[in-house]
């Protein structure tokens, strides 16, 4: 009965992984002979290759922020928000709105309000009275990768704050009661309770969150281009892989830097593991 | 009192930083360009439909729109096919060939499917399933296989015992107690799964971009892109079509809130 599923995951998504594999140790623009280089793709990328690092620096960079950001309004909001309200109910319904747009139309919305001429940010700066305020966001160099972060957190902050809610209405009302009787604050109760008892959360947030953001790709297709903003300051893994592909059409060394993509989101998620898993964990 | 104040202030921040946008969006499409730009937030001077005429006059987004349908409905009913005949081997046969089954698509929930961008491409080329809508409902269906088998072999767990070896006892085969009992009972969690899956391919943009080069083969997400080449100066345009690109999802979304929740976030929990 598992046929069908069976073909299909074999054919198109475990054999390409290995394949993908064979093709990092080679040369080529996918039209004319293949030639064997063995790891020299590798080596290249770490020794000889400065949009490589860039990239690389880039992505933790907005892997870092967006996690932190995203996770802790999520906690927060769910906090916020964890009783079963009217008022609360609708706030949820409208925190998660973004989460069913596409990711093109969330980057045109912020595409507008970035907009350096024509934009509702800078018109809002001017008109408060902030001009300095008033900034090219996505059009320079050290302000577009956080502009697209920011938009990335506006983007799922909703989704993840419903999986907090859902984590939070397990926790035993008994041990907040027992709390308030001891006279024990609400930050008091936050540290000691909420917080150790939604961690099995709050590491599937962030491991969630790492994945969504080298995913990133759509909004930054949309918001800078292929190329990645000014002096490639936008560049991740994922705009570079397909930059590679498509502009240079080196596709050995597009699987290569597929690779390395992998390896460092496992490597995160992993590195978080460690840090917040270990103490909590029976 | 700290606690109730910062939280009255948060919330109405992100709610207006969440609803300003969306206002200047459904607004900007009834509006002219000079409009948009001077007065985001204002009614507009009068409501017409230029936009969304001269939307469906000069661009092929309505093609878009039409292929956009077409392969999110057969990706997402293939894959719930799919998924639920494998999840039902996984649940009810804990034989071998069950075990193998959920070691290898737990295997793909460990392998983002993002590292198979380069030998896809040139597997479908050298197939010949660039440019076809078969091609890319092959990519949707494999590439959320393994969630879907994940969030569907947990529901078909659930059900008791009891019913499966009653049907046995009759004589039914696997298939009829697939069938008649397991999808019947496992509604909600099929319904759930196929809003994630909808949702998801009906605003995938990376396959698309990969695999669709013909303008008449594009779906929606991968048409704006190129439409944002064409107007990018004009941002009512572009808003029209964020918003007919949008109106299916919202639409659904206010009617079934708690489904689309429950099915974006049964997504999420993967783990």
């Amino acid at each position: 009965m598992g046929a069908p599923a069976l073909i299909l995951f074999l054919a198109f998504y475990l054999y390409p992984a290995l394949q993908n594999l064979q093709f990092a140790t080679r040369r080529w623009d996918g039209i004319t002979e293949p030639e064997n280089v063995g790891f020299r793709n590798f080596t290249n990328l770490l020794t000889n290759d400065d949009l490589f690092y860039k990239t690389l620096g880039n992505n933790l960079e907005f892997t870092f922020l967006v996690v932190i950001f995203q996770t802790a309004l999520a906690l927060i909001f769910a906090v916020f928000l964890v009783k079963n309200s009217k008022v609360n109910i609708a706030l949820r319904t409208l925190y998660f709105f973004p989460t069913i747009l596409s990711s093109v139309s969330v980057g045109m919305i912020w595409l507008f309000l970035y907009d350096p001429n024509f934009g509702a940010i800078n018109l809002f700066f001017t008109k408060v009275g902030l001009p300095s305020f008033a900034l090219n966001w996505l059009g320079s160099e050290s302000s577009a990768l956080y502009a697209i972060a920011f938009s990335q957190v506006w983007f799922h902050t909703g989704q993840m704050m419903v999986v907090y809610i859902a984590g939070l209405q397990q926790i035993p009302k008994e041990l907040y009661e027992a709390a308030e009787v001891d006279g024990a604050t609400r930050w008091k109760q936050f540290t000691s309770i909420t917080w150790p008892m939604a961690m099995p959360t709050t590491l599937v947030v962030m491991a969630y969150t790492t994945i969504q953001s080298f995913r990133a790709f759509d909004l930054i297709m949309v918001m800078t281009n292929s190329t990645a903003g000014p002096n490639n300051s936008t560049s991740i893994f994922s705009t570079l892989v397909y930059f590679t592909l498509f502009n240079e059409l080196r596709l050995g060394y597009a699987a290569a830097q597929t690779i390395f993509m992998v390896a460092t989101m496992v490597l995160i998620t992993w590195l978080q593991r460690r840090a917040f898993g270990g103490r909590y964990e029976k | 009192m700290i606690f109730k104040s910062s939280r009255i202030i948060s919330l109405t921040f992100f709610a207006a930083l969440i609803l300003i946008p969306s206002l200047i969006v459904v607004l900007g499409s009834f509006k002219t360009d000079s409009e948009v730009y001077n007065k985001p937030l204002s009614l507009p001077e009068n409501w017409n439909l230029d936009n969304y005429q001269r939307l469906i006059n000069e661009s092929e987004l309505e093609i878009s729109f039409r292929n956009s349908v077409v392969v999110t409905l057969l990706s997402v009913v293939f894959t719930l096919l799919f998924a639920s005949l494998a999840s039902f081997a996984i649940a009810r046969m804990i034989t071998i060939s069950g075990k193998v089954l959920a070691t290898l698509f737990a295997l793909g929930l460990a392998i983002p499917a993002q590292i198979n961008l380069v030998p896809i491409y040139y597997i479908f080329r050298d197939l010949g399933l660039t440019n076809s809508f078969f091609g890319l409902v092959i990519i949707n269906v494999t590439t959320t296989l393994p969630i879907s088998i994940f969030i569907l072999t947990a529901f078909f767990r659930e059900i008791s015992r009891d019913m499966y070896e009653a049907s046995e006892v009759d004589g039914a085969s696997p298939l009829r107690i697939y069938r008649s009992i397991a999808l019947p009972l496992s509604r909600p969690a099929m319904g759930a799964t196929a809003i994630f899956l909808f949702v998801i391919n009906w605003n995938d943009l990376l396959w698309p971009l990969l695999l669709i080069q013909e303008s008449d083969k594009k779906t929606l997400p991968l048409a704006m892109l190129a439409y944002r080449g064409e107007y990018f100066v004009s941002f009512s345009m572009l808003f029209t079509a964020v918003m007919v690109a949008s109106l299916p999802m919202v639409i659904m979304y206010l009617m079934m809130q708690r489904s689309f929740i429950a099915g974006l976030t049964a997504g999420a929990v993967k783990g």
